[in-house]
C-alpha cells in the first residue's frame, strides 16, 4: 500500500474554465452578474423589470438556467434581447462549462451586460464559479426573514442582495428589518435593494446601481 | 444534489493520480471539505460508490476532514474560529473579516495498492 499526495482542488476543471468565461467577458467588455435564489423568490420578474428599465441605454444578454422547460428564454425573448435556454435535465446548478458553451452561442462584442439567471436553488450554486463579476441573490419577502442564516454561503458569496416582494410585507409574518440584519450579519458588505416586481417600487434604484457597473 | 457532480470531480482526480502511479486498487480518498462547501459526506461517499462500481476504485472509502471557518480580523490582526456562522472577530466583535478557511473542497492524498 502507498499514500500519494495529491492537494488538488476539486472543482478546479470548473475554476478553470470559469477563468477562461471571465477572460472572454473582459475582452468584450461585458459586465455579468450571476442571478441566483430559491425557486420561486422572482427572478425572472426582476430580469424581466430590469430589462425594461435598461431598455435603450445598454445592450443586455441572458443565458437562462433550468432544470426542465424554456419557458423563461420564452418570457425573455419578449422583450428582444438575445437569450439562450440552458437545461440542466436534472442538475441543480449551472457550471462554467454550461455556460461556455451557452456563450458560444451569443454574439458578446457589443454587449454590455450578461445575466446569467442560474437554477431556483440556494445551495449548489454557491460553490461554481461561472466567470460572473458578482453573484446577485435575492430574497422574497413570502420565503420569511431567516433565510440568510439557513444558506449561509450563498449570501457571504454574494455581493448584491434583493430584497423582493415587499408589496406582500403587509399580509406576512416576515420583519424586513430582521431579514437585512441577518444578511448583513452573514455579509456585511452586501449591497441591499428593496423592490416589489409587481408594483415596480424600487426597480429603478437596482437598475441605476446596475448601469453604473456596465 | 450537487455531490454528484463533486464525486465525479473526485473520481476524476482520484483515477488520473492511480494510473500515473500505477495503482491497482483504490483503498481511500482524504478530501478537505469546509464548512460553507454545503457537502453532504455520506452522499458524496454514496455518490462516490455508484460512478466507481466494477473500476478499481470501488472500494474506496472517503475520508472527509472537516475544515472549520476561520476569519481573519482586519482590525486585531488576529485569526479565530467561528461557530454559528457569525462572521465577526470573536475578540473585538469587528465584522471586517475575511474568511480564511471553510470554503475548501479538496483532495488530498490517496492511498493506493501497488
Amino acid at each position: 500500500m502507498a499514500i500519494v499526495t495529491i492537494e488538488r482542488k476539486v472543482l478546479e476543471k470548473n475554476d478553470e474554465l470559469a477563468e477562461q468565461n471571465r477572460e472572454l467577458f473582459r475582452k468584450s467588455a461585458t459586465f455579468v452578474i450571476n442571478l441566483v435564489s430559491s425557486p420561486g423568490s422572482g427572478k425572472t420578474s426582476l430580469l424581466e423589470k430590469t430589462i425594461e428599465s435598461l431598455k435603450g441605454k445598454i445592450k443586455i444578454a441572458v443565458i437562462e438556467g433550468d432544470v426542465q422547460t424554456d419557458l423563461d428564454a420564452q418570457r425573455v425573448a419578449k422583450f428582444d434581447v438575445p437569450v439562450v435556454q440552458l437545461v440542466t435535465n436534472g442538475g441543480c446548478h449551472l457550471d462554467a462549462k454550461l455556460v461556455q458553451d451557452a456563450v458560444s452561442r451569443l454574439e458578446l462584442d457589443g454587449v454590455n451586460l450578461l445575466v446569467i439567471e442560474n437554477v431556483g436553488n440556494l445551495v449548489c450554486p454557491a460553490g461554481y464559479d461561472l466567470g460572473e463579476a458578482m453573484k446577485v441573490v435575492v430574497a422574497s419577502t413570502t420565503e420569511g426573514d431567516d433565510k440568510p442564516l439557513k444558506y449561509p454561503a450563498m449570501f457571504r458569496n454574494a455581493s448584491v442582495l434583493i430584497i423582493n416582494k415587499i408589496d406582500l410585507l403587509p399580509y406576512l409574518n416576515c420583519n424586513l428589518a430582521e431579514l437585512k440584519k441577518n444578511a448583513l450579519q452573514i455579509n456585511p458588505n452586501l449591497a441591499v435593494f428593496e423592490v416589489s416586481c409587481t408594483t415596480g417600487s424600487g426597480i429603478k434604484e437596482w437598475s441605476d446601481w446596475l448601469f453604473a457597473r456596465t | 444534489m450537487h455531490e454528484l457532480s463533486i464525486a465525479e470531480n473526485v473520481f476524476e482526480i482520484a483515477g488520473e493520480s492511480l494510473i500515473i502511479n500505477r495503482g491497482k486498487k483504490l483503498r481511500s480518498v482524504k478530501i478537505k471539505v469546509g464548512e460553507l462547501a454545503g457537502v453532504v459526506p455520506e452522499s458524496l461517499q454514496f455518490c462516490f460508490t455508484a460512478i466507481a462500481k466494477g473500476t478499481a476504485m470501488e472500494d474506496a472509502k472517503l475520508k472527509i476532514e472537516k475544515m472549520p471557518i476561520i476569519v481573519h480580523c482586519f482590525d486585531c490582526g488576529k485569526d479565530s474560529t467561528v461557530g454559528n456562522f457569525i462572521f465577526q472577530c470573536p475578540g473585538c466583535e469587528n465584522p471586517n473579516v475575511e474568511v480564511i478557511s471553510g470554503n475548501e473542497l479538496q483532495v488530498v492524498e490517496i492511498e493506493i495498492d501497488v
